[in-house]
C-alpha cells in the first residue's frame, strides 16, 4: 500500500481505481493495466465508444458503476445473446440506441475486460502547463514585415526632405524679411552647374545616349510589370473553413488524392464533398496537434474551425445524427486557368507519373493554401520541352516512340517532340 | 521647387505601383476575352437550380454512366446476406493487384495500416481510433464491397471515391492482406 499511496501522491492514480481493480493488484500495476486496457479500448471498442461522450454506443467512464461486473461481462463477450435472452437491463439499452448491434468479443478475457473498464474510469491527472513563449524573428511573417519597415523609412525621409526645404523657405523668408541681404553664395556653383548642363545639352552624342539609357531602364520596369499583369503567383485568399493542408498532409501524411480523388481519373482535381471529410472528423471532433502560436492558431481556434464543417455538413455531435440542415461551403478557386486553355490532371498525374509537389509546391507545409507556379504558358512549354515521356506498359507510345526517335536522332524523346507544344493540344 | 515636388510625386507613384500586390486578391488581367467561361464549369454557382449550385445528384431513379445498381439494403440483413452471396466479378489478376495495392495505399493504409493490421499512421499517431485487424473480422469480399459502399459505424462510404471496378481490386488486395495476417 505503501508504494502505491506515494504514486497517488505523484497525481498518478485516482481513489476509484483502489475498488474497482484492487483484486488485480498483484498481476498490473496500474500503470500497466491503464496502458494495456487502452490499447485495448482504442484497437476494440474506439470505434462505437467515446470514453467521456457519447458516440455511437454510449460514454464509457461510468459503466463500470452503473452494472455489477458479471453482466459486464457476459454483454461485452456476446451482447447479442443477452438481449435474445430477454435481460431487461440489456434490452432497455439496446432500444435505447436504435436497436444498433455491438460485435460480440468472446476473444477478450475477464482480464482484458477489467482493462478496458480501469482505463474508461481512470481521469489522468491535470498536467502542469509548460508555459510556452512564442518565438519572435523568423516565421512567413518576415517579409510583410521588412516591406512595411522599408515604407516607413521612406517616408520618414520623404517628411525629412520636405520639413528642410520649408525650413530654408522660412529662413531666407524671415531674412530678407529683417533686411538681411543675402549674399547667394549659389551664384557661382550655379554657374558652374549651368555651365556644365549646356555643356552637356550642345554635345548631342552625351544627350542622345543618356535619353536612350533612361528609355531603356524604364522600358525595362515597364516591362516587368506588364508581364505579371493576369499572373497570379502567390495568390492566397482566405477560405471560408480554415482548411490546413499542413495538419492533414504534412503532420498525419494524408495522400493527396484520398481527397482529391478525381485527379487519378479526369480533368479536375476538384475538391473534396463534405462526406468525404466526414469519413474522418465523425470521429476527429477536436483538435489535439500542434499549436502554430506565432500566427494565434491554438487548439481552441483549429477546434472551432470542425464546428464550422459540422455545421456546414449539419451534423450534431451531441446525438450524432445529420440534422439534414446543410450549407454549400464556398471554397475561393485558386488556379484558374483562362478558359481557352485545356489542362487535364489525369494525363499529368496518371499518365505522366509527376508528383502533385512539381506544379503545386510544398503543399504539405502550406498552413493556408497559395498558389506556387505562375501557369503562364511558358510555364506549360518550359516543362515540355524538359520532360521525357514514360512510356512504360504503354503500345501505343512504343511504335510512335521508335519512329520518332529516328526521325529526332535521339533517345528519349521530350513531350515537345511528341507534339506537347502544338497549339491545338493545349487551345481549343 | 518644382523638382522637389515631382521627385516626391514620382516617389509616391514608384510606391503605390509596387504595393499594389495583394496576395489574398487576383492580379489584374488584360483583355480578359476567353478567359471567364459561358458554360456552367464544376462547382460553380448558378441561377438554374433551386440550391443556387452547379453540382446536382442525380434524378432520383436515374443511374449515372458508369455506375450500377447496388440492390444488398443498408441494414444488418443487407450486410449478412452480401457476405455470403455477392461475388466478385473480376478476376484478379496481377495487373489488378498493383491497381488494388496503389488504391488501397491511397485509401484504406492511413487507417487500416500497409499490413492491414489496423495500424495506419491515423491509429499511432491516435487521432482516429478503433480501426479493428483484418484478421479479427469475419470478412469476405462481398462484405468488403458492402461496406466500402454504405460505410459501417464508424467507417464511412468509399463509394464516391473509388468506381465499381476499383472497389473489388481493393477488396481483392484486403482479402490478400487478411490471408498474410492469418496466417
Ligand atoms: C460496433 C460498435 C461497438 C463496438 C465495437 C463496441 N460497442 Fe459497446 N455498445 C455499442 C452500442 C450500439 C451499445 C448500446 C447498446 C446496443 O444498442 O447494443 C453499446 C453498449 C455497451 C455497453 C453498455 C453501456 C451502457 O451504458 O449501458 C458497454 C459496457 C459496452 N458497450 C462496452 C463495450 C466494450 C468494452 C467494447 C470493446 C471491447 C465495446 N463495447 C465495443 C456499440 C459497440
Ligand atoms: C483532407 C483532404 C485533403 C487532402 C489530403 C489534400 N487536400 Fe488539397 N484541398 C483540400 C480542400 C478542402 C481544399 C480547398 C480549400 C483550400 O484551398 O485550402 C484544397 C485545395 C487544394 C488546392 C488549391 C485548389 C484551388 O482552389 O486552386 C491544391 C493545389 C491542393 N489542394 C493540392 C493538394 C495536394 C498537392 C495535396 C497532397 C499533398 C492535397 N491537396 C491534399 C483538401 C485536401
Ligand atoms: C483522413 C482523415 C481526414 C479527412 C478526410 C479530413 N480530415 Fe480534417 N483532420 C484530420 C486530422 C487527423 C486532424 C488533426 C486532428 C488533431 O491533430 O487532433 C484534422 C484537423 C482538421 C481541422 C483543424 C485543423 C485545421 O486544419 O485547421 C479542420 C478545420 C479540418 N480537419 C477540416 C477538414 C475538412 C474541411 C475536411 C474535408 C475537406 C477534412 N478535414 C478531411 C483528419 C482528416
Ligand atoms: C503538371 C502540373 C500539375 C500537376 C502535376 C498537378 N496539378 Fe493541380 N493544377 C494544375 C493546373 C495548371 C491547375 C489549374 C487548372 C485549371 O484551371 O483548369 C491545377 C488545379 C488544381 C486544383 C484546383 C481545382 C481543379 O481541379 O481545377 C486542385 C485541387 C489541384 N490542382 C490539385 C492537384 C493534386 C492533388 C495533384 C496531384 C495528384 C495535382 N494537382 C497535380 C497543375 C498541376
Ligand atoms: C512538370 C512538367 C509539366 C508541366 C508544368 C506541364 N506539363 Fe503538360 N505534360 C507533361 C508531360 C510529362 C506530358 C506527357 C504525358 C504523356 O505521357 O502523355 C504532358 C502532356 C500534356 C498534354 C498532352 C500532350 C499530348 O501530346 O497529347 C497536354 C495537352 C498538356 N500536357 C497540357 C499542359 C498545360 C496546359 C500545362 C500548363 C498549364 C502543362 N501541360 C504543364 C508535363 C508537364
Ligand atoms: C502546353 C500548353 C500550351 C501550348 C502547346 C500552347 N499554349 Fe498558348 N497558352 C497556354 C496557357 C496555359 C496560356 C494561359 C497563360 C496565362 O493565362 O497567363 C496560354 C495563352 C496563350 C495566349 C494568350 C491569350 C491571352 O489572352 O492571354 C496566346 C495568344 C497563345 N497562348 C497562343 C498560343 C499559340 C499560337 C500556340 C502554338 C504555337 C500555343 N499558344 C501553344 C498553354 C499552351
Ligand atoms: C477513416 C479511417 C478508415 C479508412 C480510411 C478506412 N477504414 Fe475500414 N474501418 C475503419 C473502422 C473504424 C472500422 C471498424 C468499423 C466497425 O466498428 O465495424 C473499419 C472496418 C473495416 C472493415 C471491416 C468491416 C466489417 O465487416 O466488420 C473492412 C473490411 C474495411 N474497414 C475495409 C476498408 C477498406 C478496403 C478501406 C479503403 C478503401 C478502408 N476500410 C478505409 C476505418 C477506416
Amino acid at each position: 500500500m505503501n508504494r502505491i499511496k506515494i504514486k497517488y501522491l505523484k497525481g498518478v492514480l485516482i481513489p476509484l481505481f483502489f475498488i474497482t481493480s484492487l483484486s488485480f493488484n498483484f498481476l498490473f500495476s496500474q500503470e500497466e493495466q491503464i496502458l494495456t486496457g487502452k490499447k485495448l479500448f482504442n484497437t476494440h471498442c474506439a470505434a462505437c465508444h467515446k470514453v467521456k461522450k457519447k458516440a455511437i454506443g454510449p460514454a464509457m467512464r461510468g459503466v463500470s458503476e452503473k452494472y455489477d461486473r458479471e453482466w459486464l461481462y457476459s454483454w461485452i463477450k456476446n451482447s447479442a445473446s443477452m438481449i435474445k435472452s430477454g435481460d431487461p437491463q440489456a434490452v432497455a439499452i439496446w432500444e435505447e440506441y436504435n436497436r444498433t448491434a455491438m460485435n460480440a468479443f468472446p476473444q477478450l478475457s475477464n482480464v482484458d475486460i477489467d482493462n478496458i473498464l480501469a482505463y474508461a474510469d481512470y481521469i489522468p491527472p491535470v498536467p502542469v502547463v509548460a508555459q510556452s513563449l512564442p518565438v519572435s524573428s523568423g516565421g512567413e511573417n518576415t517579409g510583410n514585415y521588412n516591406d512595411l519597415i522599408l515604407i516607413a523609412l521612406v517616408l520618414v525621409f520623404l517628411i525629412l526632405t520636405a520639413m528642410l526645404i520649408l525650413v530654408k523657405r522660412t529662413l531666407i523668408r524671415i531674412a530678407s524679411a529683417s533686411g538681411v541681404k543675402i549674399v547667394s553664395e549659389k551664384k557661382p556653383k550655379d554657374n558652374i552647374a549651368l555651365s556644365i548642363l549646356s555643356a552637356f545639352a550642345k554635345n548631342q552624342f552625351l544627350v542622345i545616349s543618356s535619353v536612350i539609357l533612361l528609355m531603356l531602364s524604364s522600358g525595362y520596369y515597364v516591362y516587368a510589370w506588364m508581364m505579371q499583369v493576369g499572373i497570379d503567383e502567390g495568390y492566397m485568399p482566405v477560405q471560408p473553413i480554415h482548411y490546413s493542408h499542413k495538419i492533414h498532409s504534412g503532420a498525419n501524411k494524408i495522400e493527396c488524392k484520398y481527397c482529391h480523388s478525381s485527379a487519378r481519373v479526369s480533368k479536375h482535381s476538384g475538391i473534396p464533398s463534405l462526406n468525404v471529410c466526414m469519413n474522418c472528423h465523425k470521429n476527429i471532433a477536436e483538435y489535439n496537434g500542434e499549436e502554430d502560436l506565432e500566427n494565434g492558431y491554438d487548439r481552441d481556434f483549429y477546434t472551432n474551425e470542425i464546428k464550422k464543417l459540422y455545421a456546414a455538413v449539419g451534423w450534431d455531435e451531441d446525438n450524432q445524427v445529420y440534422t439534414g440542415k446543410t450549407q454549400p461551403v464556398k471554397w475561393v478557386r485558386i488556379h484558374n486557368l483562362p478558359d481557352h486553355v485545356y489542362f487535364n490532371h489525369a494525363q499529368h498525374v496518371e499518365v505522366a507519373n509527376i508528383e502533385c509537389q512539381k506544379c503545386h509546391g510544398p503543399v504539405e507545409e502550406m498552413e493556408i493554401m497559395y498558389q506556387y507556379s505562375p501557369l503562364t504558358m511558358g510555364w506549360c512549354i518550359n516543362c515540355h520541352r524538359e520532360s521525357n515521356i514514360d512510356l512504360k506498359g504503354n503500345e501505343y507510345y512504343k511504335k510512335i516512340h521508335e519512329e520518332l526517335s529516328k526521325k529526332y536522332g535521339v533517345e528519349k524523346l521530350t513531350v515537345a517532340q511528341m507534339g506537347g507544344l502544338e497549339c491545338g493540344k493545349c487551345h481549343y | 521647387m518644382r523638382k522637389e515636388i515631382l521627385f516626391i510625386v514620382y516617389t509616391f507613384l514608384f510606391l503605390v505601383v509596387q504595393s499594389c500586390f495583394d496576395s489574398s486578391a487576383p492580379n489584374y488581367q488584360y483583355f480578359p476575352d476567353m478567359y471567364e467561361p459561358i458554360g456552367y464549369t464544376t462547382y460553380s454557382e448558378s441561377d438554374a437550380f433551386n440550391n443556387g449550385i452547379e453540382a446536382q445528384e442525380p434524378v432520383n431513379g436515374t443511374i449515372p454512366r458508369g455506375m450500377m445498381l447496388y440492390e444488398y439494403p443498408n441494414s444488418n440483413e443487407g450486410y449478412e446476406d452480401a457476405k455470403i452471396n455477392l461475388l466478385s466479378p473480376i478476376d484478379y489478376n496481377d495487373e489488378d493487384r498493383a491497381i488494388g495495392k496503389e488504391l488501397y495505399g491511397i485509401y484504406c493504409a492511413l487507417c487500416h495500416g500497409n499490413k492491414g493490421d489496423g495500424q495506419g499512421i491515423l491509429m499511432k499517431r491516435e487521432k482516429f481510433l478503433g480501426v479493428p485487424s483484418y484478421a479479427d473480422r469475419d470478412i469476405t469480399l462481398g462484405s468488403i464491397y458492402h461496406v466500402l459502399i454504405y460505410g459501417r459505424n464508424a467507417m464511412g462510404s468509399h463509394s464516391g471515391q473509388l468506381s465499381i471496378k476499383e472497389r473489388w481490386q481493393v477488396a481483392h488486395y484486403a482479402m490478400e492482406l487478411r490471408k498474410e495476417l492469418i496466417k
